[in-house]
């Protein structure tokens, strides 16, 4: 698999270590409520579609950043890189 | 029809005109008992139990394709018990007693061999972890047995004990351990489910449950609506997928593991050999292949093929201990899919929605599991509690904290 780094160009996906679900960029809250059930969600339970995938892969041998990588599961084709700095701002984080 | 060695001479006196088919192929019945979801090892051997053991009637296996076509045909064939933790070992330990007793019990060859598993280690702090692991298989009734390096050089003199990185220290011997015809198992199981009056449904994928007020009621499948009044899902790779059509996330992600084949040499190996320093592990087939894999690929996947990183990774594990095999050439290649749970061990459980039991979480060591898997997967539908050696394989454990983690490596799916 290629994965084509949004500031480094297409790189090989050995480059790269494998973390999960995009979701794990939305940390809960610690001091919420249900704090607890929360992050029994957040680390454990996992969507695991067969398609579509939105994913983050560290660049380790490269610029060490985070990416978020839209992969099918089903084909292993990957549509769309994205750094997952401008994901998680996008979704109102400061970093 | 009962096989025996006299059946078959018989048989070929006659020409072997009396042979008839190992199970029937029969239409759905409108309501079972017991619905079981996945016509593999497990889903096989859960029917075998529930009607030879617990005494219940009336049981169909529903399968998407033809029954063992998912990882019981897929896996690299080895079984063992040589884990540490008391809520694996004592299952583990319960599943190699019954693949001992396997082949009389359901009356076929699953030519299961007790050739031996080996466990490389190559530094002293590893030796000092296999002993404790030595010694938690010794309590929990298996055997273990440690080997230094001048036996394992008079035994097995092709490793390669004058690697400079990885020197082999010795390792850990499990005599019981070995391989069966994978295969085999799934038409043992499927054969005996038949004889005891189970409908095997092949070919009738499950498309959605029909759950009212939170009680499961049967399934919706492409050959139409099942009653059941208990349906038990038993889909490995794709528990995922098809608890979604309950509506329930898992602590489970799908990853694809790959496996490989030498071309057919003459006898080599005498049993199971792992390397202790990096992914691999190797066993030669009935058929003079080597069988061996390592790593999964290690990103979620439904895609039942891997890519290229981890063939070299295999090729240079295998490389590092046992140099030789580098003169043989690879005969073929394939992938399955794993559900790999979030602590590395299984679970057998009830769920939140009554009558719906699940069955997964195997990882890539569900094979040597068939037996005791659908032992204690039939005692809990039957019973309604879990069997004493599968106690510890909740769906829950990871909100109560007990988590069962051999390894020790955390909720990282693909580094179990
Ligand atoms: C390459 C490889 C090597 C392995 N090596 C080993 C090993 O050496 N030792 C070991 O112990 N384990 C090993 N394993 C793991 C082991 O094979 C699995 O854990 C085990 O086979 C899983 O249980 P099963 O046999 O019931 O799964 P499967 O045979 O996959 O059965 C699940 C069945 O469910 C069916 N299904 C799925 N969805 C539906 C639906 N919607 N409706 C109806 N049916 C459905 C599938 O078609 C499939 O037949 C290996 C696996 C792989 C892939």
């Amino acid at each position: 698999m290629i994965i084509n780094h949004p500031l480094l160009g297409p790189r090989d996906a050995s480059e790269f270590v494998y973390l999960g679900d995009e979701s794990l960029i939305n940390r809960p809250d610690p001091n919420s409520e249900d704090a607890d059930d929360r992050f029994y969600e957040y680390g454990y339970l996992r969507d695991n579609p067969a398609g579509d995938l939105r994913e983050l892969w560290y660049h380790e041998q490269g610029d060490r950043s985070w990416l978020v990588v839209t992969r099918n599961t089903l084909t292993h084709e990957i549509t769309s890189v994205e750094m997952a700095r401008d994901v998680a701002k996008a979704k109102g984080r400061d970093k | 029809m009962q096989y025996s060695g006299f059946k078959v001479f018989l048989e070929g006196l006659r020409g072997n005109k009396g042979w008839t088919p190992a199970w029937r192929e029969p239409d759905p019945k409108s309501e079972y008992d017991v619905i079981i979801i996945g016509a593999g090892g497990h889903g096989l051997s859960t029917a075998y139990y529930l009607t030879k053991v617990f005494g219940v009637k009336n049981v169909a296996v529903l399968e998407k394709g033809w029954l063992g076509s998912g990882n019981i045909g897929r896996n690299t064939t080895i079984i063992r018990s040589n884990y540490m933790l008391p809520g694996n070992e004592l299952f583990y330990e319960f599943s190699l007693k019954l693949w001992e007793g396997l082949e009389q019990d359901f009356n076929y060859n699953a030519m299961i061999s007790q050739r031996s598993i080996l466990n490389l280690f190559h530094s002293d702090s590893q030796r000092d972890v296999f002993v404790r692991r030595a010694n938690a298989m010794i309590l929990a009734g298996a055997d273990a047995e440690l080997a230094d390096e001048e036996q394992l050089r008079r035994e097995l003199p092709f490793l390669d004990f004058y690697n400079a990185r990885f020197p082999i220290k010795g390792g850990l011997y499990q005599r019981r351990g070995g391989t069966v015809r994978h295969d085999a198992v799934a038409w043992g199981y499927a054969r005996g489910a038949d004889r005891n009056g189970v409908d095997i449904i092949q070919n009738c994928e499950v498309t959605g449950f029909h759950i009212e007020n939170g009680i499961c009621k049967g399934v919706q499948t492409i050959k139409g609506a099942i009653g059941g009044k208990k349906v038990a899902v038993c889909v490995a790779g794709s528990s995922g997928r098809v608890m979604a059509m309950a509506g329930m996330r898992l602590p489970i992600e799908s990853h694809v593991l790959q496996a490989f084949v030498s071309e057919g040499l003459k006898p080599t190996l005498p049993g199971v050999i792992t390397f202790g320093a990096g992914h691999f592990y190797v066993s030669q087939s009935d058929k003079g292949g080597l069988v061996f894999g390592g790593d999964l690929d290690g990103y979620n996947s439904y895609a039942q093929r891997g890519n290229l990183p981890v063939v070299e990774d295999v090729a240079e594990g295998g490389m590092a201990i046992m140099p030789m095999i580098g003169r043989a050439r690879l005969l073929r290649s394939w992938g399955g899919i794993m559900d790999m749970s979030m602590d590395g061990s299984p679970f057998i459980d009830k769920t939140d929605i009554k009558g719906l039991y699940f069955n997964g979480g195997w990882c890539y060591g569900g094979f040597k599991a068939t037996p005791a898997s659908g032992y204690c997967y039939a005692h809990l539908l039957a019973k309604d509690e879990p069997h004493p050696v599968a106690t510890e394989m909740r769906l829950d454990r990871f909100k109560r904290g007990h988590l069962i983690d051999e390894k020790g490596q955390g909720n990282q799916p693909n580094l179990h």
